[in-house]
């Protein structure tokens, strides 16, 4: 789950980070008395999206009068931003962050952190080229990324944020400045269960002074039942809506631009089973994993999901057995294909326990199904009863 | 012998007495792994499935001499009760709990480490020896006691692998599902020694998916260490990057982890692979047949 930049900021000024200040506003009249706020001959508009790349596409812009922050503001809220890391829709914009102007500033510095899957610890890096993005500065100059690991029984020590301190040139009392925040962000990163977090930039200001111009925060899912007042900052109007719909069922679902729709049960086989509809000319619609009880309630929903998809031409369910019988997911598929009235060629195939006895349910049911044996064939199947349509 | 788990294995369930737990165990029963008992705290002293419940793990082990754990305690639980049975003294924690958080398994991950433990998972199907052994929630019936050592980061597409090598008339020594997590027990390199290194191993399929870089450490590992023929595939050509596919460690972030790299590992390594999920079997069966194996 992504946090907004505000909240971001909100969440890392409690552990001691010095964050831009800034004023959240949902209208032009609000950004406006925002202005008035600060109290500054400038502000900043920036559009509170879970999206990088803002800047380029239009979504930050610097102002300098109450009118001009109530235009920007006005301008930007409740259209969508196209960003080069959103898709061709773009994200809604609901509300602006105006925040003090702090340009120009001495140097742009980078601060993150991510769970490395290498070393198996919290890793922290930093880095003297910030403001640009930090894969661009991995690629083309990896020697300017400063990486620290830290032991997660002992947790980072001062000596861990002083050496970073260090390397990123800073001096006097800027030191213990960085250290602190430094230390304070492992704090954060560590009692909310941060997946991913990023400071970019840091800005080391004219008077020497450090400030969190920017903050990204991504959370992981799985640790949000600990976290009740994390969850309730979830903006869902920023994720996909058929995506949201699935996760109210538990069900695991990432929609793609093809016109196959994917009913599958196990997230790798999910994914190999998009594979093989490509492999085989086809193009999947989604990524959709039932789980392991494909029961008729589970199933039904699969399919209201991936019909709501517009572009969807067919369906492919894709079933490994296991424990529960394919007999009764047959006699769930059918009852679903009733209640939903599905009308576009269904492709099944049932592996696993009772498998032929569920292909013969399916075949007797008198409904558009088709079954398949195997990954080859009913891939094959359904690309062609696409084509043909 | 077989990898890891044998006819021997005496298991333990924690979360014995839950949904999963019975579920699971009364299934593995049936086919004849020494499963000798379960704790459940506050139910110690009781039985079930005609097996000793027990309150904690320390005495589960004392009582019964078990080698083994099998977990089906909710994500919440799963951190305390793996680290509850690295102090029990098993050899073996195999943990199928999914939804674990992250930073939870870096602190166990260092505990088992240290303690000279092995934890298969969490978010797996678990391990098994056809014939043998069975811990964990795969189906039994598709398996066939063979001479493929298969590991995977996924559930049904090891079961796929799987009745791909047993219609070929291959089977199987053993099957380690090594879990869809982004910080894993077991690893793949972990399960390649243990088959290299297995005498009733012939030949290794080698299941990856998007996220992380697992799958071209154990390419590059295979290079140097393994001898025995092996057959790789990686499901995710067609996720967007970016964004999770059902597994927490199935993402392709910062355009690091695509199938392609892992292909591509494979190729340097020299591993045969397929690109279709469907052929698994058929390219270990080819590979085996031009190497006269079979």
């Amino acid at each position: 789950m992504n946090l907004h930049e505000y909240q971001a900021k909100e969440l890392l000024a409690r552990y001691g980070l010095p964050v831009q200040k800034g004023i959240l506003a949902a209208t032009a009249e609000e950004a406006a008395a925002a202005y008035d706020a600060l109290g500054g001959k400038f502000a900043v508009v920036k559009a509170q999206v879970h999206a990088g790349g803002r800047g380029k596409a239009g979504g930050v812009k610097v102002v300098k009068s109450r009118e001009e922050a109530a235009a920007e503001a006005a301008r930007l809220i409740g259209t969508n931003l196209v960003t080069y890391q959103t898709d061709a829709a773009g994200q809604p914009v609901h509300s602006v962050l105006v925040c003090e102007d702090m340009y120009p500033v001495e140097r742009e510095l980078y601060l993150g952190a991510v769970v490395d899957r290498g070393s198996q610890r919290v890793v922290f890096m930093v880095s003297t080229e910030g403001g640009v993005e930090i894969e661009k500065v991995a690629e083309e100059t990896p020697e300017k990324i400063i990486k620290v690991e830290v032991d997660p029984l002992v947790g980072m020590q001062p000596f861990q944020a002083r050496d970073c301190a260090f390397a990123l040139g800073l001096k006097g009392a800027q030191i213990a400045a960085f250290s602190k925040l430094m230390l304070g962000a492992y704090d954060a990163f560590m009692e909310n269960d941060f997946a991913l977090f990023e400071v970019n930039p840091l800005a080391l200001r004219e008077n020497g002074e450090l400030a969190c111009v920017d903050g990204k925060i991504n959370l992981d899912s799985n640790a949000l039942y600990r976290h009740p007042e994390l969850l309730a900052m979830r903006d869902k109007s920023q994720e996909n809506e058929r995506e949201v719909k699935a996760s109210e069922f538990d069900l695991n679902y990432v929609a793609l631009e093809g016109n196959i729709g994917c009913m599958v049960n196990g997230a790798g086989l999910a994914m190999a089973t998009m594979d093989i509809i490509k492999l085989k000319g086809g193009q999947p619609a989604n990524f959709l994993d039932v789980g392991g009880g494909a029961t008729k309630e589970r199933v039904v929903e699969a399919f209201k999901l991936i019909l709501a998809d517009s572009s969807v031409k067919g369906v492919l369910i894709n079933i490994f057995g296991g424990i529960v019988r394919c007999d009764m997911i047959a006699e769930a598929i059918i009852a679903a294909v009733k209640e939903v009235n599905v009308t576009v060629p269904v492709v099944v195939r049932l592996e696993g326990n009772n498998a032929e006895l569920g292909a013969k349910i399916l075949e007797e049911s008198g409904l558009k199904l088709t079954s398949a044996q195997g990954l080859n064939d009913a891939a094959e199947k359904i690309v062609a009863a696409v084509a043909a349509l | 012998m077989s990898v890891l788990v044998n006819k021997d294995t005496k298991v333990l369930v924690q979360g014995f007495t839950g949904k999963n737990g019975t579920f699971h165990a009364e299934q593995a029963l049936k086919v004849g792994t020494k499963v000798v008992g379960g704790v459940t705290p506050g139910k110690g002293g009781s039985e079930h499935l005609g097996l000793p419940v027990f309150n904690t793990m320390k005495d589960a082990v004392r009582e019964t001499q078990a080698d083994a754990s099998v977990i089906y305690v909710p994500a919440a639980f799963a951190k305390d009760s793996i680290l509850e049975a690295v102090a029990s003294g098993v050899k073996l924690i195999v943990c199928i709990t999914e939804g674990v958080p992250t930073l939870d398994m870096l602190y166990v991950k260092k505990a088992v480490d240290e303690a000279g433990v092995r934890l298969i998972g969490p978010n797996c199907p678990g391990i098994i020896t056809p014939g043998e052994c069975k811990i964990g929630i795969m189906p039994w019936h598709i398996h066939n006691p063979g001479r493929i050592g298969i590991v995977s980061r996924s559930g049904t597409l090891t079961y796929e692998a799987v009745a791909q090598t047993t219609a070929l008339g291959l089977g199987q020594s053993t099957c380690i599902g090594i879990g869809g997590d982004p910080i894993p027990g077991l690893s793949h390199i972990d399960a390649l020694k243990l088959f290299q290194d297995d005498p009733d191993t012939d030949a290794i399929v080698m299941i990856g998916e998007i996220g992380g870089s697992a799958e071209e450490e154990a390419a590059e590992f295979a290079k140097s260490y393994v001898t025995k023929p092996v057959v790789g595939y990686i499901a995710g050509v067609t996720a967007p990057k970016g964004k999770r596919m059902g597994h927490a460690g199935a993402i392709i972030s910062g355009g690091k982890g695509t199938a392609e790299e892992k292909f591509k590992a494979f190729e340097k390594a020299g591993i045969a692979y397929t690109r279709s999920p469907a052929e698994i079997g058929k390219t270990m069966y080819e590979l085996l047949k031009s190497k006269n194996m079979i």
